[in-house]
């Protein structure tokens, strides 16, 4: 496992008025991420993904638990842990007045390597991210995408073994947002191992191999997003009939289904497989002379996994 | 070594930027000017009640109190830090394994190359109302300008990174330089001050730096203040540099 966390904790201090009010951003967190694995986590606004992120990155410091990036003890070698991560923040980190060319040599520099080396490495980064055409313009001058382009770029100038984007895609139109994924997608290809936060279903679901679930600055589900979706319900078959009680007595003992529910007019067969149900599903109900006026298929999205965990829906936290 | 090339490193970048935006250089001329020009006839006249007072006894007065207000005034690098903290641009040094005194001490040094430009613009400008003063006496006297401004630009950072807002930088920086200002002789010299006020001056480092820069520009080397003015700031900046490097190593967000 190249990440490996345990009981990471974080608490923060406000102050509102008069009061002091503690603030309990991550609350024992517990990952494995394995090496070359797009990891996701997807959860909504002050889950503590940030947080998180920020902990592993060396930034703050936990209040509890330890984690070991890249074989480095996040506690007892910060720098060992620095010197193996790439960390893309959630608002950016370019400056106004460089041009993406200067902030990608100079970061890479950072790092200690050597002005050469430095400029190869950006000249390569510019060009896999299809930013040679802006790199001698001044950051203030990109547009939203092509930002976050060099932020990212700046993220894995150094070839780290480990790259923690933080909300990558927030902010960009549909078009750039499926382009993003593209060049995550790259890093994984180059062999790093990408750690990234999201709030969209969509792209927690299409993007990441695995991913964890986070509410509430804890981690209420862990799995590839089709394990996930899965282990809450499975798929769901819904049909149309006129005879929808009828129709229900005849899946009672059906092994193949979970869970039976009815409304007025249809009936809702919960499945392992929707698609190897269906047959089956159509043939009891032909045999037994129900007559139907529709049937559909419903997989479970992540929203539904959220649900099911929290009570609450995604869309709407 | 590591320390001395991130050091070269951040000082460099922050160089490019700071030439890329040469507008500080018409603002550091003309704002010297005005002193220059306006405030110093006037000076000339309330000092010389009594006497007389040649243009050059009046500059050698005059030029050092504006070098010491200049190098005051680059406390004001903490607004610069709180704009770099708010693009991400110092967590993303964070994260890199850069040295955290290099973070500090590139910029620092950044604002004693601007300010000791300054002071040489400031220095010349003056030379055609009058005022003389031996080269070496200068170049000791920038030492003192020199240490003043890595003493408060640090601070000035420290302060940025502590705050982090531009609302409460503001006013804490103008409370806190104007006493230090007015209690240094910047402008009047503390000869005409009541005792009471004297030795309530003596608190302020900067009074014993003005007294120094004061007293090289007058030809004095060999003064007291001199030594004093040096003994009292070294001390001082080492301190604020290690306070603020600390705080560039210390989590912020
Ligand atoms: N420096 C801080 N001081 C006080 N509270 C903080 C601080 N940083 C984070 N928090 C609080 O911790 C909680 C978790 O924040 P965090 O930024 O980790 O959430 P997030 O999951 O990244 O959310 P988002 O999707 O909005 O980015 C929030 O309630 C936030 O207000
Ligand atoms: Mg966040």
């Amino acid at each position: 496992m190249i990440i490996e966390t345990s009981g990471l904790r974080k608490s923060f201090r406000s102050r509102a008025g008069r009061e002091t009010k503690t603030v309990e951003a991550v609350r024992g967190v517990d990952l494995s991420v394995a090496e070359g694995e797009i990891f996701g986590f997807l959860g909504p606004n002050g889950a503590g993904k940030t947080t998180t992120l920020r902990m592993l990155a060396t930034l703050l410091e936990p209040d509890g638990g330890s984690a070991v990036i890249a074989g480095a003890d996040l506690r007892k070698e910060p720098g060992e842990v620095r010197r193996r991560i790439g960390y893309v923040a959630q608002g950016g980190s370019t400056w106004d007045e460089s041009t993406g060319r200067e902030e990608l040599v100079l970061h890479a520099r950072m790092y200690g390597i050597s002005k050469a080396d430095a400029q190869r490495r950006a000249a390569e980064a510019l060009d896999t991210f299809e930013l040679a055409e802006y790199a001698d313009r001044r950051c203030k001058t990109y547009s939203g995408g092509q930002r976050r382009r060099v932020d990212i770029a700046l993220g894995i100038i150094h070839s780290p073994k480990v790259v923690f984007l933080d909300e990558p895609t927030t902010g960009l139109d549909p078009q750039s947002r499926a382009h993003m994924w593209g060049e995550v997608r790259k890093l994984r290809e180059m062999g790093m191992t990408v750690f990234l936060t999201t709030h969209y279903l969509d792209e927690a679901d299409a993007l990441c191999d695995r991913l964890a679930i986070m509410d509430h600055g804890q981690i209420v589900a862990e799995g590839t997003p089709a394990d996930l979706k899965q282990e809450v319900l499975g798929d769901v078959v819904s049909v149309n009939a006129r005879e929808v009680a009828k129709a229900a007595d005849l899946f009672d003992n059906a092994e193949y289904v979970r869970k039976v529910e009815t409304t007025e007019q249809s009936l809702r067969l919960y499945v392992e497989d929707g698609a190897s149900a269906i047959p089956h599903v159509l043939r009891t109900l032909d045999a037994e002379g129900v007559a139907i006026e529709g049937i559909e298929l419903h997989r479970p999205s992540l929203d539904d996994v959220f649900l099911a965990k929290t009570g609450r829906s995604l869309r709407e936290s | 070594m590591k320390f001395l090339r991130d050091t070269w490193l951040v000082f460099q970048r922050q160089m490019l930027l700071l030439l890329r935006n040469p507008v500080w250089v018409a603002v550091g001329i003309i704002q010297p000017m005005f002193y220059l020009l306006l405030f110093a006839p006037l000076m000339k006249q309330a000092l010389s009640q009594g006497g007389t007072m040649t243009d050059e006894q009046a500059y050698r007065i005059f030029v050092p109190g504006m070098l010491v207000m200049v190098a005051l005034f680059s406390a004001f690098s903490g607004f610069g830090i709180i704009a770099e903290l708010r693009a991400g641009v110092i967590e993303r040094n964070r994260v890199t394994p850069v040295s955290r005194v290099a973070l500090l001490l590139g910029r620092s040094l950044r604002d004693v190359v601007q300010l000791l430009f300054q002071a040489v613009l400031v220095t010349l400008l003056a030379v055609p109302f009058g005022l003389r003063v031996a080269v070496g006496d200068a170049l000791l006297a920038y030492l003192l300008i020199g240490l003043m401004t890595l003493l408060l630009s640090s601070t000035g950072y420290a302060l940025g990174l502590t705050l982090r807002s531009e609302d409460a930088m503001a006013p804490m920086l103008n409370t806190v330089i104007q006493p230090i200002m007015l209690l240094a002789g910047i402008f009047l010299p503390l000869t005409f001050a009541p005792t009471w006020l004297k030795n309530v001056a003596k608190a302020n480092p900067f009074k014993w730096a003005t007294d120094g820069v004061r007293a090289l520009f007058a030809g004095n080397p060999g003064d007291d203040a001199v030594w004093q003015a040096l003994a009292i700031l070294t001390p001082l900046t080492v301190l604020a540099l290690v306070i603020s490097s600390r705080t560039f190593a210390r989590s912020v967000r």
